[in-house]
């Protein structure tokens, strides 16, 4: 039998290109996470995740209604596909899934990148995104260190124990 | 089950290092676990780990921020490299099971 040798994570480097809440969720976790269990973290936004760090859109994120196979309804009923496309639908889901989080004490998006950042966790912006979406360095939150491209992000993504992880 | 010995105490910890039973720890045994961890406790650390073995369920690290003792930046300077799971071993509470 061969012996096995793990090398430990030390550090994560995410990539979030989605802006529903899940997938934001998703990303943030996974950096709080890194960074509670003492890992460095860095943290790419890009396309429409870029929604998560966007003043005007970081607390407004929705989670899909439509064609989501796994969505259901409170007591585990399918959801109808097209009872989610109906108006105010995806709007009161998305506030019904925020209320649940809030009670596991998963925080607001703002909140979770305070704690990130205070981890010592870092959040950057995709450059090429950032410039089709026609956004500027102050349209973004201030937990945002630079606007770079994914070169850039790669360059600082090295090292032993290094692992890239795309939401 | 590992035994350790603290501050003349043997105690029964997890393979982890948390203590099995945290009625009894005591303070110079907090020193001493935290010694293993390369913190030297100060008032604030005891103020902090008092607040985390009042608040042993459901504890995460915003909680922690939210108590007013420290700041999630703060808690962080104070037990680096993994603050809640490191407190709470030197609280000689239980091994956090919290993702936030």
């Amino acid at each position: 039998m061969t012996e096995k040798k793990d090398t430990k994570v030390k550090k994560v480097a995410i990539i979030c290109a989605k802006g529903s809440i899940e997938d934001v969720y998703a990303t943030l976790v996974m950096a709080n996470g890194a960074v509670m269990e003492g890992m460095e973290a860095k943290v790419f936004f890009t396309f429409f995740g870029l929604d998560a760090i966007t003043k005007k859109y970081m607390m407004k994120l929705h989670t899909s209604t439509v064609g989501n196979p796994a969505m259901r309804m409170p007591g585990g009923l399918p959801f109808p596909t097209l009872l989610g496309l109906l108006p105010g639908v995806e709007a009161g889901v998305s506030v019904m899934m925020k209320s649940q989080m809030e009670k596991l004490d998963i925080p607001r998006v703002d909140e979770f990148l305070d704690m990130i950042t205070a981890g010592g966790g870092e959040i950057y912006a995709c450059k090429l995104a950032v410039d089709m979406f026609k956004l500027k360095k102050e349209d973004l939150s201030d937990h945002v260190i630079d606007i770079i491209t994914i070169g850039d992000f790669y360059n600082m993504a090295g090292g032993e124990g290094s692992q890239i992880i795309f939401t | 089950m590992a035994q350790k010995t603290y501050a003349g105490v043997t105690l029964e910890v997890t393979e982890d290092g948390y203590l099995i039973d945290s009625s009894k720890w005591n303070e110079e045994i907090a020193k001493e676990i935290a010694k293993e961890e390369n913190i030297e406790l100060t008032d604030k650390h005891f103020a902090v780990l008092k607040f985390i073995r009042q608040n042993e369920t459901g504890l995460t690290i915003r909680k922690v921020g939210n108590s007013g003792i420290v700041d999630i930046k703060g808690f962080y300077t104070l037990f680096p490299g993994g603050p809640l799971k490191i407190s709470s071993k030197i609280a000689g509470i239980k091994k956090p099971t919290s993702c936030v």
